[in-house]
């Protein structure tokens, strides 16, 4: 199946801003993730299609995956 | 001596009172500035320092807003802006909440960091400068650090709350306050060329979600720092957002993370379903 994942702010640095992504039936976040090499800690804020999600959730054909690292200052 | 509505009445030009009249007012009439005020804009008047409001934000909307009391916890980058846009719009009484006093690493941004007051409290900082830019606004100064066991009572009497904290698990504590007490939550973020901003009504728990892997104190900015410009906008923002909730109007964050990227100049808002 393929997803489209698209990364937000210091996470697109040597990463891409958008990219489509092959995985199998049982494709989670976690999976996806590591594959791009992204420490869990900073992969804080993840939505697939507009859901929040967590490492856990399972990915579908056609979801729009939505990384952001934690954003905290004040 | 006449009473104090006839004075305003008498000495008001195009429907609005000039600072001069206002202060002679308080001294005439034994009032406090703020009393002035109220009195003024109970009277369909407007004070003139709200004069060019006067388009974007109707005279019953500025009284509305002098009736207004909004909490901003924290006041370092976002805070400083936040205050200073609050009380020049006119919200009647801003209370303030941070334990800190101004360092030096504070001056390439806080709004209230300056020679003169690096050492000094930041929270009398923003006080002070407010009385210096609208004496008709309220400060209630609390150099005290926010947590689940005062929370309750440091916000008791707010209508909105805006985020200006520097740390996530405080952050979330509190949006649970918020939430038990009925508030409506106006929160930004900052990390160097990002920010990101988001408005939460009592049960909709949008920081929950957007925080809820997210098991570190602080984010990015921990990496990236905070230049001048960021907490400016983002504050800005939040402002905004803060207005709209209080004048029930206009369209909202509400269910959405605006995310602002200005190194990349992408800015990009996110529907945050259940």
């Amino acid at each position: 199946m393929k997803i489209i994942v698209k990364l937000f702010t210091t996470l697109r640095r040597g990463r891409f801003d958008q990219s489509v992504i092959e995985g199998d039936e049982s494709m989670v976040v976690r999976h996806v993730v590591t594959m791009l090499n992204i420490p869990e800690k900073e992969a804080a804020i993840l939505f697939i299609t507009s859901r929040y999600a967590e490492l856990d959730t399972v990915l579908h054909e056609g979801d729009t995956f939505a990384i952001f690292p934690p954003v905290g200052g004040g | 001596m006449g009473n104090v509505i006839d004075f305003l009445h008498a000495n008001a030009a195009d429907g609005l009172v000039a600072l001069t009249v206002q202060k002679e007012a308080a001294k005439r009439f034994n009032m406090s500035m703020p009393q002035v005020e109220n009195q003024i804009l109970s009277l369909g008047l407007l004070p003139k320092r709200y004069a060019r409001n006067r388009k974007t934000i109707t005279q019953e909307k500025q009284l509305s807003l002098f009736r207004s009391n909004v909490a901003v916890v924290g006041c370092g980058g976002l805070g400083g802006y936040l205050v200073e846009e609050l009380a020049r719009i006119g919200i009647g009484t801003i209370i303030v909440i941070d334990p800190d006093v101004f360092e030096e690493h504070n001056l390439n941004r806080q709004l209230y960091a300056t020679l003169t007051t690096l050492g000094g409290a930041k929270v009398a900082a923003a006080a002070q400068r407010v009385g210096e830019i609208n004496p008709a606004v309220t400060v209630i100064p609390l150099q005290k650090a926010f947590s689940r066991d005062n929370g309750k009572c440091l916000l008791n009497q707010a209508h909105v709350v805006i985020d200006a904290l520097d740390s996530i698990p405080i952050r979330l504590v509190l949006a649970d306050i918020c939430e038990l007490m009925n508030i409506p939550l106006i929160h930004g973020s900052i990390a160097g060329w990002y920010g990101q901003v988001t408005t939460q009504f009592p049960g909709d728990r949008t920081l929950q979600k957007i925080y809820s892997g997210c098991t570190l104190e602080k984010g990015v900015e921990e990496e990236l720092g905070n230049p001048s410009f960021s907490p400016a906008l983002v504050a800005s923002i939040e402002v905004a957002e803060a207005i709209k909730v209080l004048l029930n109007e206009g369209t909202t964050l509400r269910g959405k993370l605006l995310s602002i990227n200005l190194f990349d100049m992408e800015i990009v808002d996110i529907c945050i379903e259940g």
